[in-house]
């Protein structure tokens, strides 16, 4: 009966081979190690195994103490969950059929229901959180992972397998001690008892929670009202007072009104002060374009397409055309002034034009440094070109152009 | 020369009070409207020739209106007015079918004119509408799908440039040797090129914008 699994008659080693067997390899082993068929073995395992329970708790012995063969694909290939869980099963009711046929036992009625819940409890309880590992490579988590762990994929039919185990045991353990007929009744009034009280209390833990998230609603809400609140109170407000104190004079309270627009417009539409990095050709461009126009009182509409970083070839467009917008806000006397600039990736192309009286290019005279200096001399000394178009009363447009420097 | 008839649609009474003392003499100002389904009642009761219209308003803004009005009203026209708005709600109202934008810093005459050539059919490009379209179209986005949409010919795009200068048509007429007519042309073909390509989604300013939320300036 036990040759089945086997006695150690020779010291040629007996090897199991997990990839040919159905289920541990160790009848495909022995059939091996004895040179027969390997259905005969199974066939005779199959009716040890059938005939009494000691035939499980044979092979399941046979399965833990034989060693895999070496340069068997078992031997690497991490085994199947199922195949796992059906070895471990045996391996527990050999231990019990043991105990049972040695005389150590309580009773069927106690040990299985036991056996039962713990194993549910054990499902439960060991670590099914998966860790995400590249493909394949998921693994359980260990206990002291798993206690600290939040989050990560949890195997819910183990969960619910677990649970299903343990309520079973638990029930038919009540039924067998025969408490359960007696504790019918007492837990009838427990549970009656316990969904009266869920009914009182959830509608308050329902108020509860919603009251947290409102107030934390509203407490968000408020703080971004008081610092709308504060910004407008250090510009519109201010700017609103300096416009009531100045309102006999058209121009200055146009300039103010001008001033805020673009403040409040960047506010709303373009990065906050406090971003970090530093600044582009655009933001540049306007500012200049906003300096100028605060300083001489002339609006200036600024038309910016694309940006890149301000990068210190570029650095000296910025100046030649506030000097550009600075001469046509001064000299020109129109009304208003246009600067458009175009940023692309191969050059910055930048256009102030104005409306005003325009004048002739050649009669500019030696000492007006503006032009020659800070607006010509600058670009062309750093690689680009300046054009001048004007006329008297045509206007005057002058266009800067830099190419990048690209790698 | 005879009166164009316009409604003025902005939530703030203030302001159409002063649109439509600017506008005095110059156009006919039919009608006000100051939130959405009351501009969609008043443009469909009074069937003006152009509609000036906020962006900016509650519940959706100058598109609801377009959306609202254009699909029984296919004869009235859009002029977008505002006083600083982000490119993409300009484009969005444009794309609705504004016939063009200007910012509310212009003048009575050169409103009242704009009015006249959106009511003629024309499109009406202020410098800063020339910007926003020139990133729309600019870089930035893959590979165009639709090369006849996507993209702005170079004669557009200098259109384009020259009315962000600051140019008048008359003036890039001369500038670039062509008549006037073939200017509104161009600015026309962009106008469609815009309502019709999906390009905007992929445009330039969208990508840059997110940039600058995302790193700081």
């Amino acid at each position: 009966m036990g040759s089945a699994a086997g006695a150690p008659k020779a010291r040629v080693r007996r090897y199991r081979y997990p990839e040919r067997g159905l289920l541990g390899g160790v009848c495909a082993g022995f059939a091996e190690y004895m040179e027969v068929d390997v259905t005969v073995v199974r066939f005779m395992t199959a009716i040890v195994v059938v005939a009494g329970g000691i035939g499980v708790a044979i092979y399941a012995l046979a399965w833990a103490l034989t060693p895999i063969a070496p340069g068997s694909e078992g031997a690497r290939r991490p085994r199947g969950v199922w195949r796992e869980a059906v070895l471990i099963v045996l391996v527990v009711v050999a231990v019990l059929i043991t105990l049972r046929h040695t005389g150590l036992w309580v009773g069927d009625q106690f040990v299985w229901p036991l056996v039962l819940g713990l194993s549910g409890i054990t499902l439960v309880w060991r670590p099914a959180v998966l860790r995400p590992g590249a493909g394949a490579a998921d693994r359980r988590l260990s206990w002291r992972e798993y206690l600290r762990s939040r989050g990560g994929r949890i195997d819910v039919r183990r969960l619910v397998v677990g649970a299903l185990l343990v309520v079973f045991a638990s029930a038919s353990l009540l039924h067998a001690s025969g408490v359960l007929r007696n504790l019918g009744d007492a837990i009838g009034a427990v549970a009656i008892v316990a969904v009266a009280l869920g009914l009182l209390v959830a509608p308050l833990f329902v108020r509860l929670a919603r009251n947290l998230t409102a107030e934390r609603a509203a407490r968000i809400r408020e703080q971004e009202r008081a610092e709308v609140a504060a910004h407008l109170h250090d510009s519109v407000l201010q700017t609103l007072a300096l416009i009531q104190k100045r309102s006999g004079d058209p121009r200055e309270v146009a300039a103010l009104a001008r001033r805020q627009e673009r403040e409040l417009r960047r506010w709303l539409f373009f990065e906050r002060p406090d971003g970090a990095g530093g600044e582009s050709v655009r933001m540049a461009l306007e500012r200049a374009a906003a300096e100028v126009e605060e300083l001489h009182g002339v609006p200036i509409e600024a038309v910016v397409v694309g940006d890149e970083p301000l990068e210190a070839r570029l650095e000296a467009l910025v100046p030649a055309a506030r000097e550009a917008m600075t001469n046509a806000a001064k000299f020109a006397g129109s009304d208003h002034v246009d600067l458009y600039a175009e940023i692309g990736t191969e050059r910055v192309e930048v256009f102030v034009r104005d409306r005003g009286a325009g004048f002739e290019l050649d009669a500019i005279p030696e000492d007006r440094r503006g032009v020659r200096d800070s607006i010509v001399g600058r670009v062309e000394r750093h690689g680009g070109r300046v054009a001048i178009r004007t006329a008297p009363g045509e206007g005057t447009e002058v266009e800067l152009a830099m190419e990048r420097a690209r790698a | 020369m005879s009166s164009v008839r316009v409604v003025i649609v902005d939530d703030h009474r203030l302001f159409r009070a002063g649109v439509r003392a600017e506008l005095e003499g110059l156009v006919e100002v039919v009608g006000e409207a100051g939130g959405v389904s009351e501009a969609i009642t008043t443009i469909t009761e009074c069937k003006p020739d152009v509609v000036l219209l906020d962006v900016h308003m509650p519940e959706g803004g100058g598109v609801e209106v377009i959306r609202g009005v254009a699909p029984t009203q296919p004869g009235i026209r859009f002029l977008a007015l505002s006083v600083s708005d982000a490119a993409e709600d300009v484009i969005a109202v444009i794309r609705a079918g504004a016939r063009g934008y200007v910012t509310k810093t212009i003048s009575g005459p050169e409103l009242a004119d704009a009015v006249r050539r959106v009511a003629d059919g024309d499109a009406v490009f202020s410098p800063r509408l020339a910007g926003f379209v020139l990133d729309a179209f600019t870089g930035g986005a893959p590979e165009p799908q639709d090369v006849e949409l996507d993209q702005l010919t170079a004669r557009e795009r200098e259109v384009l440039q020259h009315i962000a200068r600051g140019y008048m048509y008359k003036e890039i007429a001369q500038r670039l040797g062509i008549s006037v007519k073939t200017v509104e042309a161009h600015v026309s073909a962009v106008l469609r090129k815009l309502q019709l390509s999906s390009r905007h989604e992929l445009s330039r300013w969208a990508v840059q914008r997110r940039l600058v939320s995302l790193d700081g300036p």
